[in-house]
């Protein structure tokens, strides 16, 4: 219900909004739990493993009850807290983990059947037969335990991530947090205030108190506009989940799930903020006490209660009883009367006389149970000195003390220190390096002293940044020392629930305990006490109480389990933001992409990049006619290739001679200018790394080429290679791969076509197989290399990438008119596996240069990276798998990469394995099917006949070992 | 986690890359035979505390560092250009 003239939400602005099938009327900005209790909805969930009949226990993001499923379709949100989910017009709120409905939920038998599904239920019950685990057992409870559900369908949700940077993160935005950032801002430090609530303030919004005057939310809305002004970045409704290291936090902010209509908005925003200093004034949640019945809906947390009340202006009931160990449950008790609202009774668990006060006060007397039905509490009793008392109530406020919010200080492996004189965990000074916790989540309970504690932690921190330290006048505010007497339990019949998220009883963990899981570890395991969504916030420290008292040990010997990030749930779609589709992976185009595709060529990813498959003709329909054409092409008149996505090392300097000698297996200072050599690159364990053709462009000018995919890799070697290891050459080298354009122009009518763009024509005498030069190309200053990967006479052409779209066209064009045109990887692939060409499917990690035939290359003359180890003991030799050609029998059939290769009559077992298959394609050139491996020993087996098995596929072929290059083994195409 | 480039200033990890233990720089002659070159090559400690390890800021400046940091803290340091440790040592 509502109470009149209560509450700071906004009144003027109604909306309606709808909870399981029922429409209802909410104030705007109010949490749904608010608009929930306003409507006097009691039962708002169900629980995890006995779906018990649940209500609203907090008025924060621990909630552990009141979760509810937001949306629908594939937008659908399950485990939304009601306490934290903003209403707005139209919200469709569903609950959880009921069926066929909340108030009539036939899971709820599970409670009947509790004495058997107590701790270590699933461990025992479930063991035998082994085999039904997986098929009976675990669906089973799969379906019956749980909470909401997801959509099943792909995100279609906006959440974005964003990056901060600031000097210092104040963390919590109550009184301390306030107060901190008000301080350090004024002394000109770059401040980020992150607060979870929509509005900050924390308890000040809360309570009754006044700050300097001020009734607690004006104060707090009066220093967010002071900070507003000094340039602060107040973030609510963000989320600090995660201390990392050197100063980074991850925060979670909700963008829109408070509104209706979000247009552009991002659901949620997933932030990194690098501060040099934190603050951490998280505060304190307050926990329940564990009694009989003490999880009915209508029980509820006292703090959260007195928020209802004195913040959104509702109630949960007229007639409350209060029960606690500390003076809260008389500050609890004069808010409600404050609020018109009727005091059934305040149990308060210390001794001493009852002072006075307007309504029933139990002195050292205690909650041993609740009455009521499945919509909550409808009386309780009271165990007394002189007896059982029962008194009629409609709601039950609840205290037992407040657990200072220690979490993100104990992210980075710092365990929590105990305090005796507020039976509470502490968060242990310097475990997170900058960060200071302070306020409440460092054990200070009083406004005052939250206050304080405010601006002394703002003087550290804007000392360590070296910055002034103006003075400051603490605000006037409560300061009533906080007395507490532990209360974790009160003994008696019943299930008293200490886990409300995951049903776990004060039972359950002294059974644990009894079956000597006795460590807090192994208690959490057995018992699931402090999983879930809400990992434990309100019951952690009263669970390892209880197992601490009946483990005869104390609280801290107990210890806690770990705390660990996030500090409340993050959607992987947050952390991940932007990362579907063509986010995953950024796109690297070529110049000639958009021709390609405007002549209907598939793109296939290569790396980053994208390449053209093949260029279809009209009257083809396969990609066999499409790749056998271009083969074709290339073989009989001119090709195109775009080869600009082949990485290209621009190298220079006194010294680039004699590093190319040393990250290259052969020798590169004995190349001419104007020339070209092929060049094989080592791993310094002696395996192949990359190969590729580099250019002596000058004296001291090289340019080296890469494969596609190991571009970054080779450059990042060449790197280390000159920083780490020879940093006294005198080189410098750059990456121009994106810089230039380059087009590959294969085939016996090449020169013809390239002499057609030339502004100098060429000949074989000026221009022979493997020269290099600058040209002008039609105008513009390019690159010449006669260089061929597919064995043709070939070329390729570089110019700046500019020009690249545009001299792609010419060739095409050209090539067109001369019975040839663009071709695509496929023919690629196909040329280079006639000619015997390697690729990273060759050299894939584990092959040396001896085993593609290389061996020689590895000069003898000079040190080379990688040459010590090709040199071991079983890189080279007979026992060596070495590379081979491969012709299946049968010129109908075809090879499969991957397949294996076996003797012939020899039996197929791992044992008999001899090589693999790694390069297949079908030669339109020779008319049959072709293939690169590896065999045993294969350039002594050359004619020799094995059995290619591809197991996977169910294939067997007889093929025919020959030399790997088929096509123009003497170099006359090359070279004509 | 951050570290503080002696060229660029503090970066965030995701603009370099791991290479492993520093020992890396200590590259053996090529006669120096097999052990050497297996230990230099494929034996690393496994250090609780400090430890020297290579870094490249290849999303930045693309040197090469040298990073001393603590395993069992994460503190880091300090970070130095690999060219120049290799220099000190």
């Amino acid at each position: 219900m509502r109470i009149e003239g209560k509450g700071q939400a906004e009144r003027s602005r109604k909306v309606r909004f709808q909870f399981d099938g029922r429409w209802m009327e909410g104030v705007e900005g109010e949490t749904l739990a608010a608009a929930l209790m306003a409507n006097d909805v009691r039962l708002v969930a169900r629980s995890f493993k006995y779906h018990r009949p649940r209500g609203i226990l907090t008025a924060g993001s621990e909630e552990p009850n009141a979760l509810v499923t937001v949306g629908s379709g594939a937008a659908r949100d399950p485990n939304v807290r009601a306490t934290v989910q903003e209403i707005y017009d139209g919200l469709v709120v569903e609950s959880q983990n009921r069926w066929p409905s909340l108030n009539w939920d036939v899971m709820s038998l599970n409670s009947l059947a509790a004495p058997f599904l107590g701790a270590g239920f699933y461990y025992k019950t479930f063991m035998w037969p082994r085999a039904f685990w997986e098929k009976l057992y675990e669906p089973v409870i799969r379906r019956a335990a749980g909470l909401g559900a997801l959509s099943g369908q792909s995100c279609t949700e906006r959440y974005e991530k964003a990056y901060a940077f600031c000097d210092l993160l104040v963390i919590g935005a109550g009184p301390t947090g306030l107060m901190a950032a008000l301080v350090a801002a004024r002394a000109g430090a770059d401040v980020i205030l992150c607060d979870e609530d929509s509005t900050p303030g924390g308890r000040l919004l809360a309570e009754r108190g006044e700050v300097d005057g001020l009734p607690g939310p004006e104060w707090a809305a009066s220093v967010v506009a002071k900070l507003r002004d000094l340039g602060v970045r107040v973030m609510t409704r963000t989320t600090v989940t995660g201390a990392y290291d050197q100063g980074t936090f991850g925060a979670l902010e909700r963008v829109a799930q408070h509104r209706a209509a979000s247009g552009d908005l991002p659901r949620e925003c997933f932030w990194r903020i690098a501060a040099r200093r934190a603050v951490l004034a998280a505060g304190a949640l307050e926990r329940p006490v564990a009694f009989a019945g003490n999880d009915r809906p209508g029980v509820m947390m006292a703090g959260a209660l007195r928020a209802y009340v004195n913040r959104w202006g509702v109630a949960p009931g007229k007639d409350i009883a209060i029960f606690g160990n500390s003076d809260d449950v008389y500050r609890t008790a004069e808010d409600l009367i404050a609020a018109g609202l009727k005091v059934a009774a305040v149990v308060d668990s210390r001794s001493g006389p009852p002072p006075e006060h307007p309504y029933p006060v139990y002195r050292g007397a205690v909650v041993t149970g609740t009455q009521g039905g499945r919509n909550g509490v409808s009386g309780i009793r009271i165990k007394t000195a002189g007896g059982e008392v029962r008194v009629k109530a409609d709601t039950l406020a609840m205290s037992g003390g407040w657990n200072p919010s220690v979490h993100l200080s104990c992210h980075m492996n710092g365990r929590p220190v105990w305090r005796d004189d507020i039976a509470a965990f502490v968060p242990r000074e310097g475990a997170v390096p900058g960060m200071t916790a302070v306020g409440a989540c460092n054990g200070v309970f009083t406004t005052r002293g939250c206050l304080e504690a405010g601006v002394s932690a703002a003087q550290v921190a804007l000392r360590d940044l070296g910055l002034d330290v103006g003075a400051t006048t603490v605000p006037s505010a409560e300061d009533v020392p906080y007395q507490i007497e532990p209360l974790w339990n009160v003994p008696g019949k019943g299930r008293a629930w200490l886990d409300f998220q995951n049903d776990v009883t004060v039972k359950d963990v002294v059974q644990a305990a009894a079956e000597n899981f006795r460590s807090v570890e192994h208690m959490k395991r057995y018992t699931t006490q402090g999983m879930a969504t809400d990992q434990g916030k309100n019951s952690n420290v009263a669970a390892l109480a209880v197992l601490a008292d009946t483990t005869g040990r104390g609280i801290p010997e107990t210890g806690t389990t770990t705390f660990r990030p996030p500090y409340s749930p993050v959607a992987i779609a947050a952390m991940g933001a932007g990362a579907q589709g063509h986010g995953f992976a950024p796109q690297r185009l070529t110049t000639s992409h958009v021709a390609s595709v405007a002549r209907g060529a598939p793109m296939i990813e290569a790396g980053l990049w994208y390449r053209s498959s093949y260029f279809p003709r009209e009257g083809e329909r396969t990609w066999r006619q499409f790749c056998d054409r271009e083969v074709g092409m290339v073989r009989g008149a001119v090709g195109i290739c775009d080869v600009s996505t082949l990485g290209k090392i621009d190298i220079q300097g006194p010294d680039a001679a004699a590093f190319l000698d040393l990250v290259y297996a052969n020798t590169f200072s004995t190349l001419k200018e104007g020339r070209v050599r092929y060049g094989l690159m080592l791993r310094e364990d002696g395996h192949v790394m990359d190969d590729g053709t580099t250019a002596r462009l000058g004296p001291q000018h090289y340019v080296m080429t890469t494969t596609t995919a190991a571009a970054g890799a080779v450059m990042q070697h060449l790197e280390f290679v000159h920083q780490c290891l020879v940093p006294q050459m005198n080189l410098r080298m750059i990456s121009v791969t994106e810089q230039w354009a380059q087009f590959a122009v294969a085939g016996p009518r090449a020169r013809e076509l390239v002499n057609g763009v030339l502004a100098a024509p060429i000949d074989d005498a000026t221009w022979p197989f493997m020269a290099c030069g600058e040209v002008d190309v039609a105008g513009v200053r390019g690159r010449l290399f006669r260089i061929s990967f597919s064995g043709e006479h070939a070329y390729e052409i570089a110019v700046p990438a500019r020009f690249g779209a545009a001299l792609f066209d010419l060739l095409v064009t050209r090539a067109e008119a001369f019975g040839g045109g663009a071709y695509g990887m496929e023919a690629l692939n196909v040329l280079r596996i006639e000619k015997g060409h390697i690729t990273h499917a060759e050299i894939h990690g584990r092959t040396t240069a001896f085993d593609i035939g290389m061996g020689r290359m590895i000069a003898p003359g000079k040190d080379c990276i990688g040459k010590a180890m090709a040199a071991r003991p079983g890189l080279v030799g007979p026992r060596r798998q070495q590379m081979v050609g491969l012709q299946p029998l049968d010129a109908d059939k075809s090879l499969t990469a991957g397949a294996q290769l076996f003797a012939q009559g020899a039996v197929v077992a791992r044992e008999t394995n001899e090589g693999y298959v790694t390069s297949v394609c079908h030669s339109p050139f020779l008319g049959h099917g072709l293939g690169l491996g590896f065999l045993r020993d294969g350039r002594a087996r050359h004619g020799e006949v094995v059995r290619m098995v591809d197991q996977l596929r169910g294939l067997e072929v007889a093929c025919r070992v020959t030399d790997p290059v088929r096509v123009d083994p003497d170099g006359g195409r090359l070279r004509g | 986690m951050r570290l503080p480039c002696p060229v660029c200033g503090e970066r965030d990890l995701r603009e370099f890359t791991y290479q492993g233990d520093a020992v890396r720089l200590e590259r053996p002659l090529p006669t120096a035979g097999g052990d050497a070159w297996d230990s230099y090559l494929h034996l690393r400690d496994n250090p609780a505390g400090l430890t020297r390890d290579l870094w490249q800021h290849g999303a930045g400046c693309g040197a090469w560092l040298v990073v001393t940091r603590d395993t069992v803290s994460h503190a880091v340091h300090s970070a130095v250009l690999a060219r120049e440790a290799r220099h000190a040592d």
